[in-house]
């Protein structure tokens, strides 16, 4: 980045004292000096840049060094807790080897991560092949919408784990169950923003469909789909981080391989370095599913 | 000979939750082929309602409107409407925007080379084939409105329905489409029902003012024949005494007899 800058501005530079020379020839003489490299235009663009490089990355660092310094503090004052210099090893160690397989019960850091993202895939993968087309029914029948909003009102509060006893008698395996509690716990926020959705298309949009007289098939691929697609997609995007939630809090309960139940694991290990990597890793893959559906939102964002 | 458009004793009632609200009441309007007609009035006088009739999009609860002879039923492709807001679909480019139109109107009978060459034409008319395929929040707010006026040209509409098409827009901006929808109109031969609430624009634009009382239950208080000779020049017409006779007529009717009406909070 400096080199570059440096061969950037060194000939701008000669070229303005040149230009200067016939000015600076009625003063007393003076030696052409190059004007100091952070002077020039694109010396002063780097600064700048600079400058707002550190005022984006400034505050957020601060957060992190101050929130490691309180971590510290507390794994200082006793009770069993690592320090971030300790879990820091721990995850050195932990994410060296993240894909071994040692049996059923025993199973790498990453095979964990993936086996859950997996469930949620499932699970949320139905709940919006279901909850999409639902919401946009009910969107588009103000009658459906009557019909269906009490039962929603009621179910859509309901904790997520209370629906797995339910998985459990019906479908007599934990796996399937906890697939069943993403389902039912991601569904109610596609549901309800694709129906919130369609409510609010703009009417100059179905007047621009009735004026042109477009046929119904039309006025979906047109008009209802596109306009409705932001809204679908912050639906989207709360039931996976809602998802992802659950389903530490499912694994828990229902055992196997993923992320949730290794956090059960390394308790019964008594390993809490692992716990807080765990608790860091559940942290970060959310941070990216969310950024990764604002970046696809972002897209089909017209506004 | 029989009018291209008629309406005949039109009224318009809403049922809102306050009850009955009748907006328009014994509207009679006969309007010639190729002839231009401004809607003028306050805000709230039905002006839009009246327009929104003629579309097809609202059903007169009285009285009857007749489009060549046939009843105005629903709205269709042969009335090119050129909303307000230009209602231009957002992710769709200006190109697509037009095209929607053009294939839904020619769509049956041309070629598809056919269909994108009449797209580019009529967006070659309004100055705007350099933004073909730019998305509606890419331009200004005057280009929306030359992609708005294509879309309804486009269908090549018996009648063209303008809902105060230049309303948003800043003064020059408006000045400079006003004479580019002259020139179209003069090509096209097109039969216009504009809604505006600009009195210059009226005047400069069209062959008949008519010009509505105040709501509610409002009607048409006079039509004024305007009978400047075409083609119209904004320069000329400002030293032109006839014009500045037809600009007092209708600003004596919207300022003296239909005084706007105190704001009801």
């Amino acid at each position: 980045m400096n080199a570059v800058t440096l061969n950037e501005t060194l000939p701008s530079s000669l070229a303005v004292t040149e230009t200067e020379k016939p000015a600076a020839a009625a003063e007393p003489p003076r030696a052409a000096r190059p004007t100091p490299l952070f002077e020039t235009e694109g010396g002063k663009r780097f600064l700048e840049n600079l400058g707002n490089a550190a005022k984006a990355t400034l505050p957020p660092a601060l957060g992190l060094v101050l929130f490691a310094m309180l971590w510290a503090l507390i794994a200082n004052s006793g009770g069993g807790i690592p320090g971030p210099a300790e879990t820091w090893t721990a995850a050195v160690e932990l994410f060296s080897d993240p894909f071994y397989d040692n049996g059923p019960n025993d199973k790498g850091i990453g095979w964990n991560v993936l086996n859950s993202l997996a469930r949620v895939g499932i699970g949320f993968g139905l709940a919006a092949a279901i909850g999409i087309p639902l919401g946009f029914l009910i969107g588009r029948f103000a009658f459906l919408n009557r019909m269906l909003s009490p039962i929603i009102s009621i179910l859509r509060p309901v904790s997520p784990l209370a629906w797995l006893p339910i998985g459990l008698l019906v479908m007599k395996q934990a796996e399937p169950a906890s697939i069943w509690v993403i389902f039912i716990s991601s569904i109610w926020p596609m549901v309800l923003n694709t129906a919130a959705g369609v409510q609010r298309i703009p009417q100059d949009y179905l007047n621009v469909a009735r004026v042109l007289n477009l046929s119904e098939f039309k006025v979906f691929t047109r008009i209802l789909f596109p306009a409705v697609l932001p809204h679908v997609l912050t639906g989207v995007r709360l039931a996976i981080g809602v998802a992802w939630l659950v389903i530490v809090a499912a694994e828990m309960l229902t055992g196997g391989v993923g992320i949730g139940f290794w956090v059960w694991d390394e308790w019964n290990n008594l390993n809490v370095a692992h716990i807080i990597i765990a608790i860091f890793i559940v942290g970060i893959v959310g941070l990216l599913l969310e950024q990764m559906l604002m970046l696809i939102a972002k897209r089909f964002s017209y506004e | 000979m029989q009018s291209y458009v008629q309406i005949e004793n039109a009224g318009m009632t809403f049922n809102t939750k306050k009850g009955k609200f009748t907006a328009l009441t014994d509207i009679n309007l006969h309007i010639d082929q190729g002839e231009f007609v401004a809607l003028i009035g306050h805000s709230g006088c039905g002006k839009s309602t009246l327009l929104n009739l003629v579309a097809g999009l609202l059903d007169a609860t009285d009285g009857v409107l007749l489009l060549a002879n046939r009843e105005i039923r629903g709205p269709g492709p042969e009335r090119g409407v050129v909303f307000q807001n230009h209602s231009l679909l957002p992710w769709l480019t200006a190109f697509e925007n037009v095209h929607l139109a053009v294939e839904k109107v020619f769509g049956g009978k041309e070629s598809r080379a056919q269909l994108k060459a009449r797209t580019s034409k009529v967006l070659d008319l309004v100055g705007l084939s350099h933004a073909a395929h730019r998305l509606p929040g890419e331009i200004s707010g005057g280009m929306k409105q030359r992609v708005g006026i294509a879309r309804a040209l486009a269908m090549e509409p018996k009648v063209l329905l303008m809902d105060e098409p230049f309303g948003a827009l800043d003064a020059l901006t408006r000045a400079h489409l006003q004479d580019e929808l002259m020139k179209i109109v003069a090509a096209t031969q097109s039969t216009v029902i504009m809604v505006t609430h600009d009195v210059d624009e009226a005047v400069l634009l069209s062959d008949r003012i008519v010009m509505m009382t105040n709501g509610p239950a409002a009607t048409i208080g006079e039509i004024l024949d305007i009978g400047l000779p075409r083609p119209r020049d904004r320069l000329q017409l400002a030293n032109d005494p006839k014009y500045h006779a037809l600009r007092s007529r209708v600003l004596e009717f919207l300022y003296s007899r239909q005084m706007r009406p105190k704001e009801a909070a």
